[in-house]
């Protein structure tokens, strides 16, 4: 009986990683003050990251390198995307340049 | 008058309710008050023109929830002016965010102004999503090489409208770039010292907060052009409240928005709309008239509040 739960929760996990995997990882930033936090964030491959502007102020997320730009964020409106290849994105708000951040994906 | 005494004199500032004027003779500033400055305006050869900055169509927060509704109010009072003014000048941030829709609310609303012509140059909030392409195609003609910046004269004054929202990149502050700044010299430089000087653009021209960004990089490099004239008036907006500031002959000079007030430069932990009720807003919100009377030379800058 004893070996017989270890295997079902052996398979429970082993679905619920399965599950994970195809729905693929998240990470959240928020944007507030006109600040990104956190200001970088370290990701897997195939993490989808998803932005909140939290201030009343309109904002983008903007790749320095032009990889990846959202239109602009209203109050409590988001913005996602998917990062598949290793490597430093360096981002910032087009309307407010001095606001920049980095994702790491490795 | 010598140098110490134009300082003194620089120094004086007046509050007259809701609205701050100044007033320049010969490059000395004076305070007066809002009545002698009508006065004043009615003096021969005398012109009129409003500054309407910040705009924000599209906006919708705790200060403001219907920044169209504000700009009307502000509208229909200038509209009551006597003489009309001459021209309005709109320093950018049309809309909030290039909004869908925005430009043409905006248009359609200004076509209402009593007034011969309207110029434009843009904010970052008209240009960011496309580069200003949509706004250059609405306002780019008939500038420079359709860029945007652009001169004219009037009665006298030589007005420029410059652009320091589409370099806008990087750096975290606004920018002219080379191109525009060695148009500014060749555009100057045929003019007497004398000739009373204008300058209008979205972003300060001149270093009030650059942790905030409320500055341009390069504005230094175009101030240079404009030390040799007698009178020199700066006109901006961004900052969404007045603030001024003289250095030799020139004179900066910020216009609230119509929309929503942003914090003094410091005073909170980031810039932005400062969240307030709508009426305490909107004795922060408002317009700038100026009159300039040549011969005498006097600029006055009036900047009243919706209420």
């Amino acid at each position: 009986m004893k070996k017989r739960m270890v295997i079902l929760i052996g398979l429970l996990l082993a679905a619920s990683t399965a599950a994970h995997a195809v729905a693929g990882r998240s990470a959240t930033v928020g944007i507030k003050e006109f600040k990104f936090a956190p200001a970088a964030l370290e990701i897997r491959p195939g993490t989808t990251v998803t932005w909140t502007n939290r201030d009343e102020e309109t904002h983008t997320i903007t790749s320095a390198t032009g990889a990846f730009a959202s239109p602009g964020l209203s109050n409590d409106e988001t913005f996602s995307q998917t990062f598949t290849k290793p490597g430093t994105y360096q981002y910032f708000c087009a309307l407010h340049p001095m606001m920049r951040a980095t994702v790491i994906v490795k | 008058m010598d140098h110490i005494d134009r300082r003194g004199f620089l120094q004086c500032m007046a509050w007259t309710g809701s609205a701050l004027v100044w007033t320049s003779a010969g490059g000395v500033l004076s305070s007066r008050m809002l009545g002698s400055a009508e006065a004043a305006d009615d003096a021969a050869g005398a012109f009129r023109f409003v500054q309407v900055s910040d705009t924000h169509i599209g906006f919708k927060g705790q200060a403001n929830s219907d920044p169209a509704a504000t700009l009307r109010q502000l509208l229909d009072r200038i509209n009551t002016l006597k003489p009309a003014p001459a021209f309005v000048l709109h320093t950018g941030d049309q809309t909030h965010g290039q909004k869908p829709g925005a430009f043409d609310q905006l248009a359609e609303m200004l076509k209402g102004v009593k007034t011969e012509r309207i110029f434009y140059v843009p904010g970052e909030h008209d240009v960011f999503l496309d580069g200003g392409k949509e706004y250059l195609s609405r306002y780019g003609k008939g500038t420079v090489g359709e860029h945007g910046w652009q001169s004219f004269d009037y009665k006298g004054t030589h007005f420029v409208g410059l652009v320091n929202v589409l370099k806008y990149k990087g750096e975290g502050m606004g920018a002219l770039g080379q191109d525009q700044i060695e148009w500014l010299e060749k555009d100057l430089s045929p003019l007497s010292a004398s000739t009373p000087i204008v300058v209008f653009a979205h972003v300060p021209l001149w270093s009030v907060y650059p942790q905030w960004g409320w500055v341009t990089e390069d504005a230094e490099r175009a101030l240079t052009y404009l030390k040799r004239f007698g009178s020199v008036s700066v006109l901006n907006g961004h900052i969404h409240q007045v603030l001024t500031k003289v250095e030799g002959n020139v004179r900066f000079h910020t216009a609230r928005s119509t929309a929503f007030p942003q914090p003094a430069p410091g005073s909170a932990p980031a810039p932005g709309p400062m969240k307030i009720d709508e009426a305490e807003a909107r004795r922060m919100i408002g317009v700038t008239e100026a009159s300039l009377v040549r011969g005498a030379e006097p600029l006055a800058i009036v900047d009243s509040t919706l209420s």
